[in-house]
């Protein structure tokens, strides 16, 4: 019967396609198929706005980018943990700093979760966080500038995959650790793994006033795989769930290893308990070494400093602060629905969802109805836990978000579908495909106490056939679903950037009236900065040459420059004298060995050419900026290392 | 009378919004400024609308060889503009209080009206003389020299009342809110001389009425 469904379903699918094709207002389907009210759905006039931001993970882009809903229309990828020559962000001096770790300098991550503050529960707009998976990493987005902020690494971490996620008034930006390793880093026998690995989970406290983290203290777990949380909210606030997979503690071939028992665990942390602990002086300070890097929108420049300590916390020398809910089969995402009563842990390896109860679970603390425990670590009985099962049909649930108004909506990457069930009573109400293996999928507000139900997302990990081909590499592929009836409704289908994994949405109606215009260039307090015309100079001391240059519509000053020689290290100091929305200027240098600059008004930004031909050489601005672009240009002489040529600079005579 | 008086101490001050609101406003919309660019002209300066117009209006200014719009000290309208109104505002509300304790009439009032009526034209013409010359007089170097059609160089004088198309941009020149508040202002002195007159002509009737019966 069911094969049947899809069977039929499919067939609907390709009719709409071919109707599509031809004569695209007569694709009507019993079943949601496409239509003409679909195509006015997701038409966004010219001139017109979308009505809701999209914060889409980059994944292996190790950026953010930024699209409009309904239309699907990318407006932004904002750098995040990759260089970007577009914009020369990692390459200028100012935010080579942004990439420092305790690695060295670091140029990319793979960044997964992006989750938007929230203040008593509900989307705020003031930042946005996401997690760099490879080499541990937090950073704060800020969404006046859409720009990158600050980034935290997180120590005694390994694939910082059950992150960002943000308690319920920005408490803390929680981030755990995927790899259980050695704490401290140890030359150790891998297959010593069991016993003695560890899995650090890791609360971050949020400065309220501007955003800055702190890394509060470190929870050291057993040494299982933390794969996805989520803060509880509402009455549930105060604790935090995270899935946990490979509780077999396998070392290799993990597969097979880590799919033997029928249950792993959600770990319930009562984080309130334990920031009590530490408060009144609980844990264990442990050396450390991990890098904090900030960037400040005056001085326009990013400085890291290196920590050297982090609090850890042992969860069994605190009564009360941790559990484990038996949750089967390998569950990957961790989602609390917006009353903060029901857990939802997706089994991946399963056909059904399991349900817990945050009341119950609390009813069995306190009645201390426990089923043994792990490494100290107290487990509650799976049936004086669980809500409900979802009986889904699908296989393979990933993630789940809500509506709102009592539904939840969960993936199935197997399966390929989104699941529409009710909580509660745990019916499935109905079932979409999606194309093909759909990862996370996000409601505007979907972990939130407050859902914006409108959308659903699906951001799916195979494309296939969806879009034109182009070669064996493709964009991945979305889907957007109309959740306003009673039915979902497949209404759009585009490609992202890179790999979405999660995503953020919010009403556009909060950000876009704060989104900033320009930088005010009389707070611009970046050292070498051209605040005026007449400041723009040339300063040579060595072999460092300073070149402090401005940029207005349509020319550089200086723009001829004559005693740079050869072995000199020239740093361009660019600074954008205009003051007027969206007119950036552009700096590069021929045969710099780096990207070039993108500078927005006001700000300024710094790269380094270092000459290493006796000869002329142009300079120009890469932004069409004005009629008169191609006329911005310059030319920097270069003399030989043992040259007498003086410095000097001039614009126009 | 005393009505009359009243409504004239009102009147001038009135005038006082100028120092507080614009005289004049200019706004430039262009296709790049979907957000228009604006210009508000008080008697004691130009400002911008939004904080750096003037500095973006300078910018494109600049590529038809327009001269930067004066700052405060460069044109003596601005030190003498708020002199003048101060001045008209304590002569009108002398002449009011005058009138109110009966010693001068309605012809005052009326003289007042004419007098800053007179200084009223005399500024709007001192301000399109000065619309001209900036639109005008250009620097011969400019970047981007226009011609008519007729081979005479385009110039850029914004309308002094009205809407008019400039090269790119569509610009807009109205008067603002102290122009308004002046006009109210001196639309009651004129009441003012009206209600005077019709009083001192009832004083009159009523007078030549006891002058019969007696």
């Amino acid at each position: 019967m069911k094969k049947h469904t899809y069977l039929v379903m499919g067939l609907l699918g390709f009719a709409a396609l071919l109707t599509s094709c031809g004569n695209g207002n007569q694709g009507k389907g019993s079943s949601g198929a496409l239509n003409s009210s679909n195509a006015e759905k997701v038409y966004v006039a010219p001139g017109e706005h979308d009505e809701f931001y999209a914060f889409m993970s980059g994944g292996y882009s190790g950026n953010l980018t930024v699209y409009g809903l309904p239309s699907g229309r990318m407006f932004k990828e904002i750098p995040v943990f990759s260089q970007f020559a577009t914009s020369g962000y990692g390459y200028s001096e100012e935010t080579k700093p942004m990439l420092n770790t305790s690695f060295g300098f670091v140029p990319w991550d793979d960044s997964h979760h992006p989750d938007i503050s929230q203040t008593n529960g509900e989307l705020d707009g003031r930042w946005i966080f996401i997690n760099g998976n490879n080499t541990p990493r937090i950073a704060r987005i800020s969404l006046t500038t859409f720009e990158t902020e600050e980034i935290i690494e997180v120590p005694n971490s390994a694939g910082n995959h059950s992150s960002s996620f943000i308690t319920e008034n920005t408490e803390y930006v929680v981030a755990g650790t995927r790899f259980s390793v050695p704490v401290p880093q140890a030359d150790m026998p891998i297959k010593e793994y069991k016993g003695n690995f560890k899995g650090a989970l890791s609360f971050i406290s949020v400065d309220p006033e501007h955003g800055h983290m702190d890394i509060k203290f470190q929870i050291l777990m057993p040494g299982f795989n933390y794969d996805l949380s989520h803060p509880g909210r509402g009455k549930s606030h105060g604790w935090f769930f995270f899935t946990t997979y490979n509780t077999e503690e396998a070392n290799s071939l993990l597969e097979v290893n880590a799919s033997q028992n029928d249950k792993d665990f959600i770990a319930a942390i009562n984080w309130k308990k334990i920031e009590e602990y530490v408060n009144n002086g609980g844990g264990t300070k442990m050396p450390a070494n991990y890098a904090h890097n900030v960037y400040d929108e005056h001085t326009h420049t990013a400085t890291s400093i290196m920590r050297k300590e982090v609090l850890t916390v042992d969860p069994t020398k605190i009564p009360g602060a941790v559990f484990f809910l038996p949750t089967p089969k390998s569950p990957h995402g961790c989602d609390v629905d917006p009353s903060g009563e029901y857990i939802i842990g997706n089994g991946k390896l399963s056909a059904d969802l399991t349900v817990h109860s945050f009341d119950k679970m609390i009813a069995a603390i306190e009645g201390k109805k426990f089923d043994g425990e792990a490494y100290g670590i107290p487990i509650l009985k799976f049936e004086d836990v669980l809500a409900g099962t979802v009986k889904s049909g699908g296989l393979g649930p990933l993630h789940t978000e809500f509506d709102g108004e009592g539904n939840a909506y969960t993936t199935f990457f197997i399966s390929s579908e989104v699941v529409m069930w009710k909580l509660g009573t745990w019916e499935v109400i109905d079932r979409k495909p999606t194309y093909y293996s759909v990862g996370h999928l996000m409601i505007p507000g979907g972990n939130s106490r407050k859902p914006f139900g409108k959308y659903v997302v699906a951001m799916n990990k195979i494309t296939k056939d969806r879009y034109l081909p182009t070669g064996p590499e493709l964009e991945h592929s979305a889907q957007l679903y109309d959740i306003s009836g009673d039915k979902m409704e497949l209404i759009y289908d585009f490609p992202t950037h890179g790999e979405p994994h999660y995503a953020a949405g919010i009403p556009a109606e909060i950000l876009a009236p704060k989104s900033q215009k320009i930088y005010k260039l009389a707070e611009n307090k970046h050292p070498y900065a051209t605040l005026g015309a007449a400041d723009a100079k040339v300063v040579r001391d060595g072999k460092d040459v300073h070149i402090y240059m401005s940029t207005i519509r349509s020319h550089f000053t200086p723009d001829n420059i004559e005693g740079v020689k050869v072995g000199d290290k020239v740093y361009f100091h660019i600074t954008n004298q205009e003051q007027d929305f969206d007119v950036p200027h552009g700096f590069a240098v021929i045969g710099a060995n780096t990207s070039e600059l993108l500078v927005m008004p006001g700000q300024t930004k710094t790269i380094i050419w270092e000459p290493k031909q006796v000869g002329v050489w142009p300079f120009y601005c890469t932004d069409f900026c004005s009629a008169l672009h191609q006329e911005m240009q310059g030319y920097v002489r270069v003399s030989p290392a043992n040259s007498n040529i003086e410095l000097s600079w001039s614009l126009g005579d | 009378m005393k009505n009359a008086s009243l409504i004239m101490i009102i009147g001038p001050l009135f005038l006082l919004g100028l120092f507080a609101f614009p005289l004049w406003n200019i706004m430039l919309g262009a296709p790049q400024y979907p957000e228009p660019l604006g210009m508000n002209i008080h008697i004691s300066g130009i400002e911008g609308v939004s904080e750096f117009d003037l500095q973006n209006i300078d910018g494109l200014n600049h590529y038809i060889g327009m001269k930067t719009i004066p700052k405060p000290g460069e044109m003596w309208e601005f030190d003498v503009f708020p002199k003048v109104i101060i001045g008209m505002v304590v002569l009108g509300v002398l002449i009011g209080l005058l009138g109110f304790f009966g010693k001068v009439d309605f012809k005052w009032f009326l003289g007042w009206f004419v007098l800053m009526s007179v200084l009223g034209v005399l500024g709007m013409y001192d301000f399109n003389e000065w619309l001209t010359d900036y639109g005008s007089n250009l620097d011969p170097h400019a970047i981007i020299k226009v011609v008519n059609e007729d081979g005479t160089p385009m110039t850029y004088k914004p309308p002094l009342l009205g809407f008019q198309k400039m090269l790119n941009f569509d610009v807009t020149s109205l008067p603002s809110i102290g122009a308004y508040m002046m006009f109210i202002g001196m639309s009651l002195t004129l009441l003012a001389s009206y209600i005077g007159w019709k009083s001192k002509g009832t004083k009159v009737k009523q007078q030549s009425k006891k002058a019969v019966a007696a």
